[in-house]
């Protein structure tokens, strides 16, 4: 387990440092950032002067290696839209996404286990249909549109929960809710699918022809299995929440990262955008490395390699 | 149904079905079938593929899949219906507890994340109230029992981590944690080695005295049921067609079906290269009403009545019965209808055709992206000539090198020393289209091996296309002279392979391999995926072919008794050694080496009353990246000294035969004792 663990975590770090350079490499080459900070239209010795004032002259390894030396020790570098460290901007914007998302993975858990579960071990009853056909609505429904009928459901003619906002848990609910559902088709399916195969594999038969009956051969037998790809899309998921939720934040007016994201992009805010990109992959890299933590941990084949 | 009433019955089932509802209508597997089994004995259930014996098992138990539905008179297990049962009494009292099973699948059949002991353990302390040391001590106990060396360690590995026949082993040790009274065995050595199986079969049948335990063997092989079952029930079409001692059943065959499959085994007739007596056509699936002889269409001695009237039972002692209208005209004559055929002339030119000299070949294995890299021998100093004409048989277990060395032969892998040569050519040097037309494969399981896209007129023109040979109307007329040739009926040209069966799929990929006109024909295991009555259809095929188009077969099979059949001369493998080679009847009937030896006792040719032979084999086949020193053999061999230990011996001839080993001269002599 231990070489598994230091094996796995060596091809983190280095996927980490891929994206590091991808993501300076991308501004710095796609585009001149000195330009971009001066404005089109400003004349040349003041792209001239931003140059030299930022640093944009120097050689690009050293550039490279001065902003990931930075990055390491916490230094993102400063907004040239907020003018203020992107640090503080990434502290004071990360709790509401990062509750979001938590709150959201919960509501998608809670509703795409348990109706998987369901449809998984009666296929083809009406909790399968039922099961089915909310995967394919919940598919079909865009986010917006599904945050859009909450409000006016919830919030507007029956005003239970706030409209817009992150002050209270109360604002929380039904973004929460909207951002959950999008992943419940895919977490429900495979669910399903992931435990049908199980209960339909020759060491299920055999657990059966042991005495293995009912809860004790779902929940002693065959679960662990059927957890394995469940818990790799949880964490793709819980990825994209974290970093995807622009359009919910939107909707709830939400001051999270993702409304962060898009108004430094609007504002050509390079340091907050590139600081924001890394920060999302290195979620992913972090959430998949701990996915596969996980089920080293639950499947021998894994850990032993 | 007979009823022999001296011995008390542990199991007896009345009139089981099981049908299983499709789309359109409804397949029959199981069709009102009885059965009786007397405490402690064994009751052999033989059948082809989609007879229902498997079905039979589960249905005893319960464990059908979902769809099927199962009814019964009755299911009397000790005295008890089982019928009305429900899942939870089934579970709690019967299955794991009072009924073990063991399943074909090994590989499978055991769940991956838990490990052995937790298996083990679980199947005791599931059913009674013991502690987990108590079950331990009970799984120590048992792996012990079953051949498993180092048990108590065994218990903390995982079934990954464990070969096959390992596997299958804790899986007999797991059925046996709550000593059951009865012992369901479906298939449970056929995806081993021959010498596993053996051993495994061998095992059964000493803790089935051991423990007093009463059993049900379901098995495709008939040589297996001879040896190890007191009584026998033939399954044909999901009904049981013939039943009785095993000895007078397969002795004095009733049935049409059961002495046309008797017929079917290379061997059994007694003189080998005799046409195998194969039953024509394919098992009918059993959909809907079924009116008649379910047999009818494949019966030789089929007459009119057989066609709508259902056959009556006839009982001809009790316990001892078949179910046939027995047309009486001229029965006995026609069984013995196939030998008209006759003996195979055997031309034999003589002239080496391909010549392996010195062929080693090594790979080096890597696990994981950071894992050291080791070294595996798979071929070491291979030499082998293949004579125009001849059948070449190739035998050794999985993981000894066979195809390594058809890969090398076929050109498709470099020896890294040594040579091939074909027709005097190095087969390195020849273009790779030459020696396409040279050499052909045939693979062992055509329902990988054709492409599921393509139609099969398009399978088998497709190597005339690519050597460009003739216009499109020639290659089509080849292709259906070709299939004429192998007995496809044209109407399937443009049919997929999965609209066919096995053995139409398998002569498709024959139809393929010889559409080039080659030479020499590597036929890899080339009837194991197929049912013992298509296995003769095909190896007869491939007899005649030979004759008919003066081909050179290399054949590699584990199936001693398709050897016995099929082969000119032997080659036997052992962990990338040719460890003997010669005349067929010299290696099998007066091996010289101690491994040949124990291949050849492990063989379970069909003799009734004839005990499981021990193969006398030490341990199991040994990982090919730990290679034991001096003879590759010497860790299993029963005669092993020093000397094999530290010296590895070389090739040495003698009587005509290759062999390998330090005490070949003495082996003989030795061994019998």
């Amino acid at each position: 387990m231990l070489t598994f663990i230091l094996r796995r975590g060596l091809m983190a770090i280095l996927v980490a440092l891929t994206v590091s350079f991808g993501t300076f490499a991308l501004f710095h080459y796609a585009t001149d950032p000195a330009q971009t900070i001066a404005g089109e239209d400003a004349p040349q010795e003041m792209v001239d002067e931003i140059r030299k004032q930022y640093g944009f002259d120097r050689p690009a390894a050293v550039q490279y290696f001065d902003w990931l030396g930075s990055a390491l020790t916490g230094d993102f570098g400063e907004s040239y839209f907020w003018k203020q460290p992107v640090v503080q901007l990434i502290v004071d914007h990360a709790p509401v996404t990062i509750t979001l998302a938590l709150a959201s993975l919960c509501v998608t858990v809670l509703i795409a286990l348990p109706l998987g579960i369901s449809a998984a071990l009666k296929p083809n009853s009406w909790v399968d249909r039922f099961a089915l056909s909310t995967a394919v609505s919940a598919q079909a429904i865009p986010n917006f549109w599904l945050g859009l009928m909450l409000i006016i459901l919830l919030a507007v003619t029956f005003p239970i929960f706030p409209v817009s906002g992150d002050a209270t848990w109360r604002h929380f609910v039904l973004p929460s809710l909207v951002l959950g559902a999008s992943s419940v088709p895919a977490v429900m399916r495979l669910t399903r699918t992931g435990l049908l195969d199980v209960l339909s594999s020759d060491y299920i038969r055999t657990a059966r022809a042991k005495g293995f009956t009912g809860y004790r051969l779902i929940v002693q037998q065959a679960m662990r299995n059927a957890l394995l790809p469940i818990v790799s899309v949880l964490a793709v998921q819980l990825g994209n929440k974290l970093g995807g939720s622009v359009v919910t934040e939107s909707v709830f007016s939400m001051n999270g990262l993702g409304r962060l994201a898009v108004e430094s992009i609007f504002n050509s805010d390079i340091p907050t955008v590139q600081s924001l990109i890394l920060i999302f992959v290195l979620t992913f890299v972090l959430l998949t490395l701990a996915a596969d933590l996980i089920n080293a941990w639950l499947d021998p084949r894994i850990r032993m390699g | 149904m007979g009823t022999d009433m001296s011995g008390a019955s542990i199991l007896d089932i009345q009139n089981l079905a099981v049908e299983i509802p499709t789309d359109s209508s409804t397949l029959r597997a199981v069709r009102n079938i009885s059965l009786e089994l007397k405490r402690g004995q064994t009751l052999g259930i033989v059948g082809e593929s989609g007879s229902g014996k498997s079905m039979t098992a589960l249905a005893l138990m319960n464990l059908l899949p979902p769809a099927a539905k199962r009814s019964a008179a009755c299911i009397n297990f000790d005295g008890a219906d089982l019928t009305h049962a429900t899942e939870q009494e089934l579970a709690s009292k019967i299955r794991g507890q009072r009924i073990g099973m063991i399943f074909q699948e090994p590989m499978t059949s055991l769940n991956p994340v838990y490990s052995i002991g937790r298996q083990l353990r679980e199947t005791m302390t599931l059913h009674r109230k013991v502690s987990d040391a108590d079950a331990q001590k009970r799984a120590i106990y048992l792996l012990e029992k079953v051949g498993l060396p180092d048990p108590a360690s065994r218990l903390k590995q995982y079934p990954h981590e464990l070969s096959g026949g390992q596997r299958q082993r804790v899986m007999i040790a797991m059925a046996l944690m709550n000593e059951p009274e009865l012992l369901i065995a479906d298939e449970p050595t056929t995806a081993l080695d021959v010498t596993i199986q053996a051993q495994i079969l061998h095992l059964l049948q000493d803790l089935q005295k051991e423990f007093g335990m009463s059993m049900i063997l379901i098995t495709h092989d008939l040589g297996v049921v001879s040896r190890a079952a007191d009584q026998i029930a033939v399954m044909y079409a999901g009904d049981i067609v013939e039943s009785g001692k095993t000895a007078d059943v397969l002795k004095n065959p009733r049935h049409p079906y059961t002495q046309g499959l008797l017929e079917c085994i290379p061997g059994y007739q007694g003189a080998a290269r005799k046409r195998l007596g194969a039953i024509p056509g394919i098992v009918p699936s059993m959909t809907g009403r079924i009116s008649g002889c379910a047999f009818a269409s494949r019966c030789p001695r089929a007459a009119d009545v057989c066609k709508t009237d259902t056959p009556p039972t006839r009982e001809l002692h009790p316990g001892r019965y078949f179910v046939c209208h027995e047309p009486e005209a001229n029965a006995v004559e026609k069984a013995g209808a196939p030998d008209l055929a006759g003996v195979h002339a055997r031309p034999f030119s003589g002239q080496p055709v391909l010549t392996v000299e010195n062929v080693s070949i090594r790979f080096s294995v890597r696990r994981g992206l950071f894992g050291k890299r080791r070294p595996l021998q798979a071929l070491d100093n291979v030499s082998l000539t293949l004579n125009k004409g001849e059948v070449l048989a190739l035998v050794g277990e999985s993981g000894c090198g066979k195809t390594t060395l058809t890969r090398s032969i076929m050109g498709l892998q470099q020896p890294d020393t040594g040579s091939v040569t074909l027709n005097g050519r190095h087969i390195g040097q020849l273009p790779p289209m030459e020696r396409a037309r040279m050499i052909q494969p045939i693979f062992q399981d055509p329902y990988s091996s054709l492409n599921p896209r393509k139609t099969i007129g398009e399978i088998i023109t497709k190597p005339l296309a690519v050597h460009k040979l003739g216009a499109r109307q020639e290659q089509r007329e080849k292709a259906r002279r070709m299939m004429e040739l192998v007995g496809l009926p044209l109407r399937v040209f443009n049919s997929y392979p999965d609209q066919l069966s096995g053995g139409q799929r398998q002569r498709a990929a024959i139809a393929r391999a010889l559409v080039l006109n080659p030479e020499v024909i590597i036929c890899d295991e080339p009837t194991s995926a197929l049912d013992v009555s298509v296995q003769a259809q095909i190896l007869n095929l491939l007899l005649d072919l030979r004759d008919e188009l003066d081909l050179t077969y290399l054949f590699v099979t584990h199936d001693l008794s398709v050897v016995q059949h099929m082969a000119d001369r032997v080659a036997v493998m052992y962990l990338g050694e040719i460890v003997e080679c010669g005349n067929r009847d010299q290696v099998m009937s007066a091996p010289k080496h101690p491994y040949t030896h124990a291949l050849m006792n492990s063989a379970l040719s069909i003799s009734p009353g004839e005990s499981i032979p021990d193969p006398g084999l030490s341990g199991d086949f040994p990982n090919p990246m730990n290679r034991p020193s001096g003879c590759p053999f010497h860790p299993r061999c029963p005669i092993a000294n020093q000397q094999c230990r530290e010296q590895a011996p070389g090739p040495e001839i003698i009587d005509n035969t290759l062999v390998q080993c330090w005490k070949a001269k003495t082996a003989g002599s030795q061994l019998k004792s």
